[in-house]
């Protein structure tokens, strides 16, 4: 009741003046409006070039480098002992590409309960056969259903369908440039050779545009046993497993356990595409420097209408302190005052937020580099609305304080006295 | 022997600003229930000031205050806002009404302050109030539309709806005309004698202070009858 009546008279004052309140209140609905468009717009293109790259990347991928082995023989001769061994006799051997005993990695890791899921990989130099002149590019073995699963392989896949790898054999997905360059469309039938010369015909089922140009000239997709056969490798071959954690967080450490756990190498996403994090980071603070700066303006709009407020309503508020509210009472009135306007605006901003977010995820934004986007990507995270709301009573708050403080401290005799 | 409602005790009070000037010196004085007192002398005799240490809103005096037999803090804010609120109503010359409310809600609004009523019961004293001060058929009109004595009236309205021990007034009648003025004493006189409330009322009109119960006459600071 006595909060009611603090409250009512909060709202009068308010009334009375209500088109600076208004204006004041449209101020922090600006900013919160701004605020929420451009966290969403940024946060929407992060999630746009994060997804580029790191949707298609595995979380973790278990592979074993071409590398000498670092156990050479001279390391054993105890006459060279901590020397620096010039001569080392055994040659990196790509026959070690494959991952060993690669059945009981996978059934290993069906059973780990932060892995989300986990496809197997080979990879083959080849050559296709363009009449005269060989192109280079690199076949990949995958295993369409799960590859499209976990890393949205379908969401590049501009035409024909990637499922169709697995339906038929000898079948493959060329890279958009690829298939320019080859000449070739769907359902015709190309030639590739392997390394060794071996030459196989496979048909075209699809094409593939990742957005980042250099893949798309070069890489092309077919089922893992279709590139086992070209290899001339038995079914165990593999040289790639690509998983996805829950966590992708946890890639670092679960790497490094997985490394040593399988003898293999593992390369994890955080190590490999740190800029991305960056980016994104850096992005992100910058909307948020603009968002509080917008507000820290609409704050000081709040102060200045309060203090005039203040100016004006100086024999209110001497009566209402003759009359037996307390130097806190006045106060309160002020901080409702500013807190209403922060939170009507504020959840104005939200709305318009909204609504200019809407807008722009309308607006037509077509490049070749990214086939899947047809408009502005935003994202509508209700953190950002959370934020938005929180930031706009937090403002408020310090600007109503200081008026506030300075209407409880108003002395009633000198302006009863005054007149 | 009657209740003392007010008492003075050895009152001093200096203007720092912008040289150090006494005003009120020693004042000793006692008010008793359902005396209507006024407090008279020349300009810059410290009769306001007086007024306003007594009413508890200025804490800058040395001596002691005693409202309803209990000494006043000079440092608790919230305790004299509520002794204010409680034990005494204001009128001043100018009627301090707040023109956003109705002249219901003026009235209301140091009774709603209190919550001691329910808003009801507050609403019902209110309406008790003006009908003694006859304007409750302007309960719902904005503070603004009033004339100065109907505005004068409703801020006595204001000042009795918590049933205060004593009523300050500082020159009540000092803005108004000669009607107005007799019509607001004859208020005072008759909530002084009917309804046996204490009255204390600055003034430097000398045809008001004659009519009063008793008077209180100050210069330089002191009281001298």
């Amino acid at each position: 009741m006595k909060k009611g009546i603090l409250i009512n008279i909060a709202k009068a004052l308010l009334l009375a003046r209500w088109r600076q309140t208004l204006v004041a209140a449209i101020g922090v609905t600006f900013s919160i409006t701004m605020f929420i468009t451009l966290l969403g717009f940024m946060n929407g293109l992060n999630d746009l070039l994060d997804g580029l790259i790191l949707n298609r990347t595995p979380h973790i991928k278990l592979f074993n480098d071409i590398k000498p082995n670092a156990n050479q023989p001279i390391k054993n001769a105890a006459a060279y002992k901590g020397k620096h061994h010039f001569i080392q006799s055994i040659k990196s051997d790509a026959n070690k590409q494959a991952i060993y005993n690669s059945q009981a990695i996978m059934n290993s890791l069906q059973k780990d309960p932060r892995v989300v899921g986990f496809t197997q990989k080979l990879t083959a130099q080849v050559f296709f056969i363009n009449g005269t002149t060989d192109i280079t590019g690199v076949l990949n073995g995958m295993n369409a259903p799960e590859e499209i699963k976990l890393f949205h392989f379908n969401d590049y896949v501009v035409a024909g369908n990637a499922l169709d790898l697995e339906k038929e054999s000898n079948t493959i997905i060329l890279g958009k440039g690829l298939a320019e360059k080859l000449l070739v469309n769907i359902g015709d039938i190309i030639q590739l050779s392997t390394a060794k010369g071996d030459r196989f015909q496979l048909k075209v089922v699809g094409y593939f545009q990742s957005g980042l140009r250099d893949l798309d000239n070069v890489q092309s997709y077919a089922s893992i046993h279709t590139v086992q056969k070209i290899m001339n490798k038995p079914n165990s071959f593999i040289t790639e497993i690509d998983v996805k954690l829950k966590d992708i967080n946890l890639s670092i450490p679960t790497g490094k356990e997985y490394a040593q756990l399988y003898q293999t190498d593992a390369e994890d996403i955080q190590t490999a595409n740190a800029q991305f994090e960056t980016g994104s980071a850096v992005r992100s603070i910058i909307s948020y420097a603009v968002g509080i700066t917008l507000l820290v303006v609409a704050g000081f709009g709040i102060y200045n209408i309060l203090n005039m407020m203040i100016f004006e309503k100086m024999d209110s508020i001497a009566i209402l302190k003759a009359t037996g509210f307390s130097g806190k009472d006045v106060k309160n009135i002020f901080m409702y005052i500013a807190l209403s306007i922060g939170f009507f605006g504020g959840l104005a901003g939200l709305l318009f937020g909204f609504i200019l977010s809407s807008i722009i995820d309308q607006i037509p934004f077509v490049t070749a580099a990214l086939p899947t986007v047809k408009t502005y990507p935003i994202n509508y995270s209700i953190i950002f609305y959370v934020i938005g709301i929180s930031f706009s009573l937090i403002t408020t708050y310090f600007a109503g304080w200081f008026p506030a403080r300075k209407a409880s401290k108003i002395d009633p005799v000198v302006i009863i006295r005054g007149k | 022997m009657k209740q003392k409602i007010l008492e003075a005790r050895n009152i001093t009070k200096y203007f720092e600003d912008p040289i150090k000037v006494q005003v009120l010196n020693e004042v000793n004085f006692s008010i008793n229930k359902g005396d209507f007192v006024s407090l008279t002398g020349k300009s810059g005799c410290g009769k306001s000031t007086l007024l306003y240490v007594l009413s508890t809103m200025d804490t800058d005096y040395e001596g002691s205050l005693l409202i309803d037999q209990v000494e006043m803090p000079k440092n608790d804010e919230g305790y004299l806002a509520q002794v204010r609120n409680e034990k005494i109503g204001f009128v001043f010359q100018f009627h301090y009404l707040l023109n956003e409310f109705n002249v219901i809600n003026n009235v209301m609004l140091p009774g709603l302050k209190q919550n001691k009523y329910s808003k009801e019961a507050v609403e019902h004293r209110a309406y008790e109030k003006l009908k003694i001060l006859g304007i409750e058929h302007l309960a719902l009109k904005k503070a603004n539309q009033l004339s100065g004595g109907e505005k004068q009236r409703v801020a006595i309205a204001r000042a009795l709806i918590n049933d205060p021990h004593i009523i300050m007034g500082d020159e009540p009648t000092g803005n108004l005309d000669k009607k107005n003025s007799d019509l607001v004493f004859d208020i005072f006189k008759q909530l002084a004698h009917e309804y046996n409330q204490t009255l204390l009322i600055v003034t430097h009109d000398p045809s008001f202070a004659d009519r009063t119960d008793r008077i209180i006459k100050m210069e330089d600071g002191r009281i001298i009858s």
